[in-house]
C-alpha cells in the first residue's frame, strides 16, 4: 500500500453505496431513505472520478457524467421532499411502513 | 498518488466519510442525521479534490452541502411531529438491507481485486474547468445532454411546485 491506486477508491466508494443501500432499505423515515439515496449517489459519483483520474485522465468525460448526476440527483431530490411532503399534510405521518392504502 | 500526506489525507477522509455515512443510517434523530451526511458530502468533497477535480469540489460544496442540505432540513421540519418518539428506526426489511449491502460490497471488492486497470494515457489537462465547459458547451460532444439537463431541472422545479404547494379551495 505505497500508493493510492484506483483500487482503493472503487473499495470506498463500494463501501459508501452499501452503507447507502442498507440505509434506504431500512429506515422508516421517508426523508432519510431520501438521504441514503442522496449517499449513493455520491458513491458513484467517487467512483467515476476515480476511473476518469486513473484510467483515462486526458479525457474528462467522467466529470461531466459527474456533473450531469449532481444535476439528476438535485431535481431527484427536490420532488422526491416535495411528494413526502405532500404524504405528510395528506396523511400526517411518514413512516414508510405505514404508507400502504394502495396495497390490495 | 504517492506522497505520505496523499495517502494521510486519502485515510483521513476515508474515516471521516465512511463514519458520517454510518451515522446518517443509525441515528435515531432526524436532524443529527442531516447533520452528518453534510459532513460526508464534505468528505466527498475532500476526495473530489485529490481526485484532481477541483471543478467539483466546488460544485459538490455549493451544491449538495448548500442547497440539498439545506432542503432537506426544511423538509424534515415541515413533516416533523411533535409528539411521540420513535422506538426504532428500522423498519422491516433491515435484515435483507444488511444482506444485501454486504453482498454488494463484497462482489465489487473480489470483482476489482481481480481487475487490472491500465492507464490508457497519462496526461491530465492543466485546467479542469475549461475542459469541462470545453466538454460541455464547446467542441466536446454534450452540448445535447446539457440542454436536456436544463429541461429536466425546469421540470422539476415545476413539478415540486405543483406537487406542494398549498391547495387553496
Amino acid at each position: 500500500m505505497n500508493a493510492i491506486t484506483v483500487h482503493h477508491y472503487v473499495i470506498l466508494s463500494a463501501a459508501l453505496f452499501a452503507i447507502g443501500f442498507y440505509g434506504a432499505v431500512s429506515r422508516r423515515n421517508a426523508v432519510a431513505v431520501l438521504m441514503c439515496v442522496e449517499l449513493m449517489l455520491n458513491a458513484v459519483n467517487i467512483n467515476m472520478l476515480a476511473f476518469s483520474r486513473y484510467v483515462t485522465p486526458a479525457a474528462v468525460t467522467g466529470q461531466v457524467f459527474t456533473v450531469f448526476v449532481i444535476t439528476v440527483a438535485a431535481a431527484e431530490v427536490a420532488v422526491g421532499l416535495a411528494l413526502v411532503i405532500n404524504i405528510y399534510r395528506n396523511m400526517n405521518k411518514i413512516n414508510v411502513d405505514d404508507i400502504n392504502i394502495m396495497k390490495w | 498518488m504517492n506522497g505520505f500526506w496523499t495517502q494521510f489525507a486519502f485515510y483521513v477522509l476515508a474515516v471521516i466519510v465512511l463514519g458520517a455515512a454510518f451515522m446518517v443510517v443509525s441515528l435515531r434523530n432526524i436532524v443529527h442525521c442531516a447533520l452528518f451526511l453534510a459532513l460526508a458530502f464534505i468528505g466527498v468533497a475532500g476526495f473530489f479534490i485529490l481526485l484532481n477535480a477541483d471543478f467539483l469540489a466546488s460544485v459538490q460544496v455549493l451544491i449538495y452541502v448548500g442547497a440539498i442540505t439545506v432542503l432537506i432540513l426544511f423538509a424534515i421540519m415541515l413533516t416533523h411531529k411533535t409528539l411521540g418518539a420513535p422506538v426504532r428506526q428500522a423498519n422491516k426489511l433491515s435484515p435483507l438491507g444488511v444482506l444485501g449491502a454486504v453482498g454488494l460490497f463484497l462482489v465489487t471488492v473480489l470483482t476489482t481485486a481481480d481487475t487490472q486497470f491500465i492507464a490508457r494515457t497519462s496526461m491530465q489537462p492543466a485546467d479542469s474547468t475549461t475542459a469541462i465547459a470545453q466538454a460541455l458547451l464547446g467542441k466536446g460532444n454534450y452540448v445535447v445532454p446539457f440542454e436536456v439537463a436544463s429541461l429536466l431541472l425546469l421540470a422539476a422545479m415545476i413539478g415540486a411546485i405543483v406537487i406542494a404547494r398549498e391547495k387553496d379551495e
